[in-house]
């Protein structure tokens, strides 16, 4: 049966961090935005402290959460919905936040049970901590089959080298807590996407160095970190999933690579919450103006900036229903590569071109720094490029209609 | 509990809809575009599908069922992909069935409803837009002013469907309190069909311009309450009429692209092409989202008005937008005739200017 209403137990988490977005995110938002680099150490403790083992915390966990078991049946669109109010508070903090991220979401998509307990279960106890993924290099991003990273046995560990970059929360895992990073890395290069695994790399393992934090448009808040391997031995049994190797099929890669089905409605769902933010203001100023949307109008009698921001609010909701319907799927146990890429996509370029009208409508003011206008346009871009740029996201939707591999159409 | 799968019943309502469009309509979408008329038979088979009757109730001779926009809208994409003209054509009678089930007093049920529920197809429309750029359908330029206990019509409508063979012709005029609508017929006196149109699209559908001269109805004519739930539920079946067309256009550039090749690649492995089917698919499945939210509030019994307008906006700039990108994938080909993809195009282009032609 269709229906849109969103369950009483959704409402309630999403009023609970819809408050907790208000009272807590909006006003430090700007402080961080300008602090690039330092840390909201207090709101970090608190947030560990209210979201540790929560939903909160669940967004980017994906597939699998860092939990065992007793996940809610309507887990995904929770997260999508409380990754909404998040980031509606502010994107950078809610990137910023202390969680499993994207390293758990691999860990839980890929790991085995003895490697989800092994490296999950610390988020549940004693300080802050994060995990990340490191996928891109210098000479890599999208197209991670051409990933140089290598990841060599000797003995009962491996030895990795190379350099990562743009690893979110990269810095805060590995060397402001006790956390890890997920490095993928090649075993074979010969053998192509076969050959590409995934290690996990504790916080001070030696060979392991972050030598750069970016400096970025904006979700300043949360770190990006650039990562050097070199020679840095780990466990044997730290790669995810089985520790026998086979470089003759993809089942590993195509095992992480799953985990985006997870988090690319979770950025979706972040983008349309700085959207969201984006839009309320505007509505806000306008009322304030005396402009009142006539929604039901003909074209001939709406002016431009009614028919702009009706063109916002479309866009906003269509990107939100693709958001929610791509969760809604995860929940129901079904495949949404397709409609996880539509969502992110779609929720990519709306917000982006949404941010940038609300700076337009706004005239000077948007372009001031006195509101937070601008510093949403700046969050909002980020989101048409991480967890898979927009054109990749349509290269995945064209694939899926047309039915092709990604050799028939790259 | 949010929710993207259709019930049982509805999936039953898509289902025999979308094979209807695909083995009756579409195969006669092009003859009809071309002759300007429908054949007989096939509206005929249509009615019997019952998608007018069956929102009427039993003792008039209907089914009963329970009036879902969210059902109607499965249903309307569906008849919109198999051809939009055929599509309002076979809807044509509920514009006069559904505001007389909602706002209309017993006794105007009685007389008007059973029309509706016999084995023969019978014509019904709604005379609402008017040819006029300004034309605003909330304060329409015709007028109906109450004189001697009837109400006097005058004012002229375009874009009336079955105008010169509907039994009853819902008229929407503004009165002393707003927007009202009236009950006349072809035969009313000072209600003149002018003329049968010639318009860009809809050539299958047989639309007219009406003329109204002190067009004389009595008081029992008028309609009484708020037409703006029905307005509502036209936006959502236009809206979901937009995503037929377009998924229509789509499915074809798609499987075009894949047969037609290039520099020895089928022209879909091309990134110019790949991408921009996909930016069709994306956008198709996001206007029926919208229109799937908009009837869920209608039916919840919520003022939609704002997400009705967002999904019909939405719907109609993005119905352009993907016919348009659709012959572009066939270039040439898309062009010529031979090819339905110029008539999605054309008929795509109407959304931005139709009100109130059909009912979801």
């Amino acid at each position: 049966m269709i229906d849109f209403e969103l369950s009483p137990e959704i409402q309630n988490m999403r009023q609970m961090v819809h408050m907790l977005a208000e009272s807590t995110m909006r006003p430090i938002a700007r402080e961080y935005d300008e602090r690039e680099h330092e840390d909201p150490t207090e709101w970090h403790e608190m947030m560990w402290n209210v979201s540790r083992g929560s939903a909160v915390s669940v967004g980017r966990e994906g597939k699998g959460g860092g939990q065992e078991g007793g996940r809610a049946a309507e887990a995904h669109l929770l997260s999508a919905v409380t990754i909404e109010e998040l980031s509606w508070g502010d994107a950078g903090l809610y990137l910023s936040i202390p969680n499993p991220g994207l390293g758990g979401a691999a860990v839980a998509a890929a790991g085995t049970p003895e490697q989800r307990a092994r490296f999950l279960a610390r988020f549940r106890e004693g300080a802050p901590k994060w995990a990340a993924m490191a996928i891109t290099e210098a000479g890599c991003g999208s197209d991670t089959a051409a990933i140089t990273t290598t990841a060599v046995r000797d003995g009962d560990h491996w030895v990795l080298n190379g350099e990562k970059i743009f690893c979110t929360s990269g810095q805060r895992a590995l060397e402001k807590s006790e956390g890890f990073v997920v490095v993928w890395a090649t075993v074979d290069k010969s053998a192509g996407r076969a050959g590409i695994k995934a290690f996990v790399v504790e916080h001070g393992t030696p060979g392991m160095k972050v030598t750069k934090v970016e400096d970025k448009l904006g979700i300043r808040a949360s770190d990006t970190a650039t990562i050097v391997l070199d020679n840095c031995r780990i466990p044997l049994d730290n790669i995810l999933g089985s520790p026998e190797v086979k470089t003759e099929t993809t089942e590993g890669f195509k095992g992480v690579m799953a985990t985006f089905d997870a988090t690319r409605p979770a950025v979706a769902a972040s983008a349309i919450g700085i959207g969201r933010a984006a839009v309320e203001f505007v509505r806000e100023a306008f009322a304030k103006a005396g402009i009142t949307i006539h929604y039901d109008a003909p074209v001939s009698k709406l002016s431009a900036v009614e028919r702009d921001f009706m063109d916002m609010e479309a866009n906003l909701q269509a990107a939100r229903l693709l958001t929610w319907r791509a969760s809604w799927m995860m929940d129901q146990g079904m495949r949404n590569s397709l409609e996880a890429s539509m969502a992110k996509a779609k929720a990519g370029s709306a917000v982006t071109q949404v941010t940038q009208k609300a700076v337009e409508l706004l005239g000077p003011l948007g372009y001031s720094r006195k509101l937070l206008l601008e510093k949403w346009m700046r969050d909002a871009k980020i989101n048409d490029i991480f967890e898979g740029t927009g054109q990749i996201n349509l290269l995945i939707i064209a694939r899926r209609i047309l039915g092709y591999s990604s050799k028939e159409l790259n | 509990m949010v929710s993207f799968q259709p019930s049982e019943e509805q999936q039953l309502v898509r289902d025999t809809v979308a094979s209807f469009a695909r083995e009756q309509i579409r195969p006669l979408a092009r003859q009809a575009d071309e002759t300007g008329s429908i054949p007989q038979g096939l509206i005929q088979q249509a009615w019997e599908l019952g998608l007018v009757q069956s929102a009427i109730p039993e003792e008039f001779g209907g089914a009963g069922d329970a009036r879902s926009a969210t059902t109607s809208v499965l249903a309307l994409e569906e008849l919109g992909w198999g051809d939009l003209s055929i599509a309002l054509h076979i809807l044509a009678p509920r514009l006069v069935t559904y505001p007389v089930m909602q706002l209309g007093s017993p006794a105007q049920q009685r007389e008007i409803l059973p029309a509706y529920t016999g084995a023969q197809f019978t014509a019904g429309t709604a005379a609402v837009m008017e040819p006029d750029f300004r034309f605003d359908v909330r304060q329409p330029g015709t007028t109906a002013v109450r004189q001697n206990g009837d109400y006097v019509l005058n004012g002229t409508k375009c874009y009336v469907p079955l105008g010169a063979e509907a039994r009853h012709v819902l008229v929407y005029a503004l009165g002393e309190d707003g927007l009202s609508a009236f009950i006349a017929s072809p035969d009313t006196p000072g209600l003149r069909i002018v003329e049968r149109e010639k318009n860009m699209g809809l050539k299958a559908l047989a639309t007219y311009e009406l003329a109204f001269d002190q067009c004389r109805v009595p008081a029992a004519a008028r309609l009484a309450g708020d037409l703006t739930p029905l307005l509502n539920r036209s936006r959502v079946g236009l809206a979901a009429m937009a995503v037929g067309v377009a998924r229509a256009a789509f499915e074809y550039a798609r499987d075009y692209a894949k047969e037609r090749r290039a520099f020895g690649v089928a022209i879909a492995q091309k990134q110019a092409i790949a991408f921009m089917l996909a930016e069709m698919a994306t956008e198709i499945d996001a206007t029926r989202l919208l229109t799937w939210e908009a009837a869920w509030r209608i039916d919840r019994g919520e003022d939609a008005t704002r997400e009705a307008c967002l999904a019909k906006n939405y719907a109609a700039s993005m119905v352009l937008k993907v016919t348009d990108n659709a012959l572009q994938v066939l270039g040439g080909h898309g062009y010529i005739r031979d090819h339905l993809v110029e008539l999605w195009l054309r008929n795509g282009r109407g959304f931005a200017v139709f009100e109130g032609l059909a009912m979801a």
